[in-house]
This record gives structure tokens, sequence and C-alpha cells, in this order.
């Protein structure tokens, strides 16, 4: 048996009200890839903050065992001496300077009153090339994609000298083949003997990657399943153990579907890009979606999804349109404006619900009401009383778990803020609901409820187009699907036709070369 | 042992009781009452603090501060925005309306014209602010030097007085700027009853201040307080009838403490020389904008662009216009404490209102607004703006020098911020 490299022993961290850790029990073998599951908020991130130190020892019982050694880290800097370095799930990188000084950032080369530039330059490089970069390291982050920003996190972990690596949450901003790119960068550290610990939602990244798997649920750490058999190990038995249920079915079934007429339509809709004028974000598009029906739209990341459903949105992105939008087959001139588009009864629901969706400083019932404050007010003086009806409508509706709807947004988990989102979106009475992402980086229980309300709003008659870039999500809700690629629409399918390898094969064909 | 299983029970108590919680949401108006007792206990100057003359003088000096902060505080929600220029814009308008009046023109012409520059003045900041999108720091900053450099122009580097009796009464602080004691010569023999012979009176009023007792302030004061509390009784049933669950307890507490805050007020106002003018203004500004805030849409958008722009846009809000709002109604704000600050100067010099667009930020600050914009209130910001006010008199009566007085302010800003970044990290 290989040698034990961490042990974390009876971990409880308690914060004031709270038990977010309860006797959590963690091993890891030297030379594996370790993956954490578990909801959100079951304590996975808790627990690796405490592993590096966030929460210093002292503030919770426990004992970490790394090396054969008991640690007792006072701060980050204690556990990336031994060579513990964690990298967060949002990216740490300063846009404005350059690779090599993020990278060193902290932990400058040379002296501290006379820092050694070649040095960083040369080492730095050194280590990019490590993470299959090929960029120089003089140059700034800003100029780089996010994918190639996450193998910067990486190096600048390698150049801590890491002997264990934790990766939170690495490919949540990537897109599918950055993502694929890291993980098997993951299975190249492993050969050289590197120990990681991964946290993930993807499930299929953790069967293709991971050695050992530990479900985290409520604070505890559940079970260990071990990922060497013959079979990897399925899905369905990984999030068996996730919610502590099983969940035969992940999509719920959509009953008496009624598809009528042709609600919207867009006809050649061309969208060019708000700081490089001369590049189509959205390329002569042409699309519909009927009341009652399920629309989804799969694309890769980067495929124009976004850009095509906000510009859709009362022009909220993109310059220089040109093309037809219908509603109830009639022409319909939108100025620039969310507010008309609002009023035309179109809802945007985007993926980015902290930084576009929701007031996270406010309350439930001031997010709910924000989109469509008329309906609660008398010639602009709002009407507390129906505002806070409203919300509490809204919170029984949707499930959303809070003590109450004055409860701050910020305080609720990701798939309750989600449902929150809905809620703002909901009240505001659109026929055309365009929601785009709507369960990105929430948990599989969450996500079913978040589906349920979809099925109930096109059951209502409701036109929904659902964005998304996990594929059975798009087969498993929709009941027609566009498949775009590089700005356009390249495939139609009906959901009985549509697989994930004819998807796949149609957004392969229609490449432009890559 | 022993002190570990005290400890375990002092933080249950705190726990239970939820004094933390008490201690974060109170910590100015704590702080408040703390200073308070401080200069009132202060030896040698006991209660002097507390005399009617100095409360009155604490309404009237800070007027402008009360009516600027208002105004800032909406900048400050739309996202940590300040104007710098309401200074220079206070003795802009305060220029044009002496001059205008030293000329001979009508007094509520000159108070209509005044008002209207600062809107004008707000409107023309808050067009390179939402519009052009020009910081604004940067544009506020620029309007700070131009309209002082205006100031100097129209008033060509001399003071001007006023001499309108009608303009100083209604926005002054001298002795006719008060409500008259109208109940007095309504009902005269209320000159027999409040007199040195009557024991009871004596005991409730004082014996000094019995003879001059301001009857119509005092009964100002009592009727705010009955309709303060039945306002608040009705709400407390309506949030009962939906079930809206929020202390009752605490609501009655609150209740109780304001009215009884409202009447100690009116008592001590009533024994200087009544009501103040100036307080109407401040009255009816906070009471307009505590109402916009919290129930209007325009006043949810503030904290909304304030809280989070995108998000705000993309549903619908135009929040460029926002911003504008904000910075025309500091304008028109400005020139109201402008109004007030010749008032109660009689006159208006080329200096004035130096500095002042720093007292209103500080207000806001203390009173717990965000740096970051989205939050804070105007009840907060009263508390802080009074604050203030009570450390400034409060050194100048136990004859703190006039430069450490500045130290002071400085701290108590310091101290006041760290408080608050403090209680927000702690309940993470």
């Amino acid at each position: 048996m290989a040698k034990i490299l961490l042990e974390m022993k009876n971990i409880t961290k308690t914060f004031p009200g709270v038990k977010a850790l309860d006797n959590v029990n963690l091993q890891v073998e030297e030379g594996e890839i370790h993956a954490l599951v578990g909801e959100n908020g079951a304590g996975k991130s808790t627990l690796m903050n405490v592993l590096s130190g966030i929460y210093p020892y002292g503030t919770y019982e426990g004992d970490i065992i790394y090396n054969g050694q008991v640690c007792k880290f006072s701060n980050i800097k204690d556990s990336e001496k031994l060579g513990i370095v964690i990298i967060h799930q949002e990216l740490a990188l300063v846009p404005e300077m350059t690779i090599g000084e993020n990278m060193y950032l902290g932990n400058e080369c040379g002296h501290k009153f006379a820092i050694d530039w070649n040095k960083t330059y040369s080492e730095a490089d050194k280590y990019l090339k490590m993470v299959g970069l090929e960029e120089s390291s003089k140059i700034q982050v800003k100029t780089i994609g996010t994918g190639k920003q996450q193998l910067v996190e990486i190096a600048k972990a390698l150049a801590k000298n890491a002997k264990l690596l934790i990766l939170d949450e690495p490919t949540s901003s990537l897109n599918e083949e950055d993502s694929r790119a890291l993980l098997d960068l993951m299975l190249s550290f492993k050969k050289q003997g590197m120990t990681m610990i991964i946290i993930t939602h993807k499930l299929n990244e953790v069967s293709y990657v991971a050695d050992k798997i530990t479900v985290v649920r409520d604070g505890s750490t559940i079970e260990t399943i071990d990922n060497h058999g013959k079979e990897p190990v399925s899905e369905d038995r990984i999030i068996r153990g996730m919610v502590g249920r099983e969940l035969t079915n992940r999509f719920p079934k959509r009953e008496n579907i009624k598809i009528g007429d042709i609600k919207m339509e867009v006809d050649h809709w061309t969208v060019h890009h708000p700081l490089y004028p001369e590049r189509k974000v959205v390329d002569d598009v042409s699309m519909y979606v009927r009341q009652g029906e399920v629309v989804g739209i799969y694309g890769l990341m980067g495929a124009g999804r976004t850009e095509l459903a906000m510009s859709i949105f009362g022009q909220s992105y993109g310059v220089n349109f040109s093309g037809e939008l219908k509603l109830d087959g009639k022409h319909v001139k939108l100025r620039k404006s969310e507010a008309d588009a609002i009023r035309h009864k179109i809802a945007y629901v985007t993926e980015d619900r902290k930084g576009n969706g929701l007031v996270l400083s406010q309350s439930i019932k001031v997010n709910t009401s924000l989109a469509n404050l008329g309906a609660i007010s008398n010639r602009s003086v709002i009407d507390g009383d129906k505002e806070y009806a409203v919300a509490e409508e809204y919170r029984e509706k949707l499930k959303i778990k809070t003590p109450s709807v004055e409860q701050l947004v910020g305080n609720l988990s990701g798939g309750n803020q989600q449902k929150v989102l809905l809620a703002k979106w909901m009240f505001a009475e659109p026929d055309v609901l365009l929601l785009d992402e709507p369960t990105r980086g929430i948990d599989v229980g969450a996500k079913y409820e978040i589906y349920c309300i979809i099925n109930d709003l096109a059951a209502a008659g409701k036109c929904v187009v659902l964005i998304s870039s996990e594929l059975p999500e798009v087969l498993g809700m929709s009941d027609r699907i566009y498949i775009m690629n590089e700005a356009r629409i390249v495939g139609e399918m009906k959901a009985e036709e549509a697989t994930q390898e004819n998807i796949m094969a149609v957004i392969l064909k229609s490449g432009r070369g890559v | 042992m022993g002190s570990s299983a005290g400890k375990q029970s002092f933080s249950d108590l705190m726990q239970k009781y939820k004094i933390g919680e008490f201690l974060r949401k109170y910590t100015m108006i704590i702080a408040l009452v703390v200073v308070t007792i401080v200069f009132a206990t202060w030896k040698g100057k006991e209660g002097m603090i507390l005399l009617p003359s100095n409360i009155t003088g604490l309404i009237a000096e800070n007027a402008y501060v009360f009516v600027l902060a208002t105004g800032m505080l909406m900048c400050i929600l739309t996202g940590g925005n300040i104007d710098l220029s309401v200074g220079s814009v206070v003795c802009f308008t305060a220029a044009v309306g002496c001059v205008m009046m030293a000329s001979g023109i009508n007094m509520w012409l000159t108070v209509l014209v005044m008002l209207l520059i600062g809107l004008a003045i707000g409107v023309f900041q808050g067009f390179w602010i939402a519009k052009l999108r020009v910081p604004a720091f940067i544009a506020t900053l620029a309007g700070m030097y131009a309209f002082r450099g205006f100031s100097n122009v129209v008033l060509n580097g001399y003071r001007v007085d006023i001499t309108n009796q009608s303009f100083l009464q209604l926005f002054g602080n001298g002795k006719t700027s008060y409500i008259p004691d109208v109940m007095r010569s309504v009902f005269p023999n209320l000159e027999g009853i409040f007199t040195k012979e009557n024991a009871f009176l004596v005991k409730l009023i004082g014996e000094n201040f019995v003879e001059k007792f301001n009857v119509t302030c005092m009964s100002i004061g009592i009727a705010a307080a009955i309709v303060f509390i039945l306002v608040k009784i009705r709400k407390i049933l309506i949030q009962k009838k939906l079930g809206i669950s929020q202390s009752i307890p605490g609501q009655i507490i609150t209740m109780v403490l304001v009215s009884a805050l409202t009447l100690w007020i009116a008592y001590k106002l009533s024994c200087y020389r009544g009501f103040p003018m100036v307080l109407i203004w401040i009255i009816l500004v906070l009471g307009l904008y505590a109402y916009i805030t919290t129930k209007t849409a325009i006043g949810r958008h503030l904290y909304a662009v304030g809280g989070n722009e995108k998000a705000t846009a993309l549903s619908g809000v135009k929040t460029r216009n926002v911003y504008w709002f904000a910075y025309a109604n500091i304008g028109l704000l400005a020139g109201l404490a402008g109004i007030l600050t010749a008032g109660r100067a009689k006159g208006i010099d080329p200096v004035y209102g130096e500095g002042y667009e720093m007292d209103a930020i500080a207000s806001c600050f203390i009173g717990g607004a965000s740096a970051y914009g989205g939050t804070g209130k105007v009840s907060g910001m009263i508390i802080g703006a009074t604050l203030m006010g009570v450390i400034n008199k409060g050194m100048i009566i136990v004859g703190v020098d006039a430069n450490y007085q500045k130290v002071v302010k400085g701290i108590v800003l310091l101290i006041a911020v760290m408080f608050d970044v403090l209680s927000k990290r702690q309940k993470r």
C-alpha cells in the first residue's frame, strides 16, 4: 500500500450558529488524484480552507497529519512551505500584471527590496512550459484567455514547489476542450508523482481523472469510493452518495405538452462584438420558439449562445445589429433598451447570477420585485405589503430555502440564489424566457427543482429557450434543439432524434478548421 | 475548568439575547449616547451640553450638514460615489442669492433662483458623470474649483450682507427665526398658568424656564409623538394581520424610545426660544428622502445600482439616469443648504462652505453607509451627523483646542468605519 501523504482526522469546524464540518476524515495517498465531491454547501471548500491554513489552527477541532507530522498552520504561508498549495475557484490573477509578476506575487524572486526580474521571468517561463503554455511570461495576464489563465494558476502553484495541489473547481469557467486539456495535464503530473485533490461538480471529470472519490454531505464524509475497478465508477453511483438517495431520473417528466403557435422568431440575426466591431458574435441566425415549447440551444462555450440571447433581450450586448425580430408573427422594432424588451414580455435569465443577475447586498424581496417594480407600486410609490406578499408567494412556489424573504441574497446558497433569479423574472410575467445556463454551479438536488420549474413554465404556455453547455441537460429537457458553433446555428434537431453523438458530430463537421 | 465553563455560559448568554447582533446594529446609537454622557458629565461642565440653548444650537448649526448629507447619501448609495463640489455650490448659490437680495429683488424669487441654480449645477455635473462617464470624483472636483471661483467672481471677493428680514426669519438663526408662541396669544390665560407660583409646572419644567416656556413648540412635539405612535401601532397591526414576522417587542421599544426622544427635544427647545424655523426645513428634507429611499421606485433603483449595476441594467432600469438623478438631486439640496448657510450667517463670505462636503461625507459613512454603495439609510445618516455635531459642540464646551478638534473628528471617522468593516466581516 502506498504511503499516506495526508490525513485529516475528525475535523470539526463550527461557525456561529452552524456546524460546517462534523468529524470529517480524509486520507490521501501519495501520488494519487483524490476527488472531493458533494453538493454546494456540503463543506468541501471549508475543509480545504482548514487544510491550507486559511482557517488557522485552533479555530477547528481535529488533526491534520501531513507526511507523518501533525501540522498547526496559522496561515497560508505555513501550509505552502510544506508544499500544500490551493488553487481557488475564482482566478486570483491581477489582469494588468504580467504572467511572471503574477506567478511570483507575494513570493518574489531575489531580495525583498531588489526583485530579480531576470530570474523571475526565466523561472516563470520554465514553469509555463511544464504546464504546456507557449506564451512568454512577460505578457499581461489580461491578454490570454481563461483557459490559459487557469494554466498560469497551476504554473504559479508549481513555482511554489507544490507537492500536494488542491484544485477547487478548476474547470468551472473553462470550455470542454480546455477542461480536457487541464485534466490530461493533471494525469501527466500524477505520473511525475504529484498528489492532487480536485473539487468538482462535473462527475464525468471525476470518473475520468480520480483514483479515489470522497463524498461529502452536510459537513460529514459519507464514503470514499475506489475508482480502480474494471469499470469506471458510474455517475449515478456518485450522485447516490451525494444526495443520499437514488436519483432514478435526473430530469423530471414533462406532462401534457401543448405546443402552440410560433411566439418569437428571429430572422438573419447578426450581431457584432462591442469592442471589435468587425467580428461577428452572432452570424445570420434564424430561429423560432413556439408557445409551450422548451427549445434547447447547445454549443460549446464561446459559440455565441449568450450573445444571441442578450442581443435579443433589448440589444443588451453587441453593436451593429441586423436582422428581424418577430413576436406573434409581427415585426417588432426593439430599441436598444432592456426595459423595452421587458415590456414586450421577453426575459433574459443570466448565466452569471452574481455578476449580472442579483443584487447580493439586498434582500430576496427586493431582488424579486426589481424587474417589475411597476406591478407592486402606485405612481412609483412602492406598496411594501404587496411586495412582501409577492416575494412570499414565489418563495413558496419555488421552494426557496430561507427563514425569511428579508434575508440578504448574498447569504443564500447557489441553488437558492438561482431560484431567486428565476423568481425575479417569473414575476416580470414574460411570455418568452431566455434561460442562460440556469443550473450552472448548483447541486444535483437544486438542479432537479429548477428543471421542474422549467417544465411548469412550459406547461403554463410560456416559451422557454434553454441555453446550456451541458449536453445531457439539453437532451433531457428540450422539445427541440438548436446547435450553435462559431456564432452560427449549425443544426436543428427534434428531441427524439438527438443524441450526444450526433450533436457532437454536427459541431465537429461544422468547424471551420481549428 | 471553571473559567471555561464561565466563558461558555457567557457566550451562550450572548447568543441567547443576540447581544452581538444588537451591538452591531446599534453601534452608532450607543456611541452617540456614550459621547453625550461623557460630555454631560465632564468635570466642571456638568450638564452644559444638554442646556436648551445648546440643543437648539446643535440643530441650527448643523442644518447644512443634515441637508447636504442627505444628498450625499443618495450619491454614495449608487456605488460609493461622492460629490466634492457641494461646499463650493453652497457658496455660489448663496452668493448669487445675497447679491440678488442686496439689489432689492423679491425674496421668494431669490429663493427660487437659488434652488434652480443648485439644480442646474447638479444636472450639469450629472451629465458629465452619467452620460459622458467621467468619474464622479473628478467631475465634482472640477466643480469644486470652478464654483469656488465663480463665487469669488459674483462677490467680487467681498462679503455681502443680507438685510431682508423675512428671509432671515425663515432661514436664519436669529431671535426671530422661531415659530412664534401662538398658543399663548390664542389662550391668554396660559400666562397665568406658567408662573413660578405653579409648583407642579416648576417641578416639571424647571424654575428658570417656566415663565418663558414655549407652549406651541411643546404642543407640536406632543402631537408629533402621538402621530408617530399611532402610525407605528397601525403598522404593527397590519404586519400582524399579514403574518409578517418581525419582533413586536423590539418595535414597541423603538416606538417608546423615539417618542420619548421627540418629547425630550421638544421640551428642550421650548425652554429656549421654541421651534427653530430651520428645523422645519431639516424635517421636511429628512422626511421626504427617508420616504424616497424606502418607498419609491427611484429609491429602490439607487440601492440596486450600488449593489449591482449590471444586474440592475438587465432588469430594465436605465442606470445612467439613476446617477443623473443622484447628482441633480444633490445640486438642488446644495442650493437649499446655500439658503440656510446665508440665512444663518446673515450674508455670505467668499470662503463659506469650505469643507462642507467633507462633513456631509463623514456623516454618511459614520452613519453606516457602505463606501462601496448599495447600503445605508437616512436614519443612519442622521445619527452620523448628530454624532459629529455633538462631538463638535462638546469639544467647544469643554474647551478643546480648535486644532485638536479636527484631529478628534478624523479619529472618530476612522473608528466608525472600522467598526462597520469589522462587524461586516464577522457576519460572514
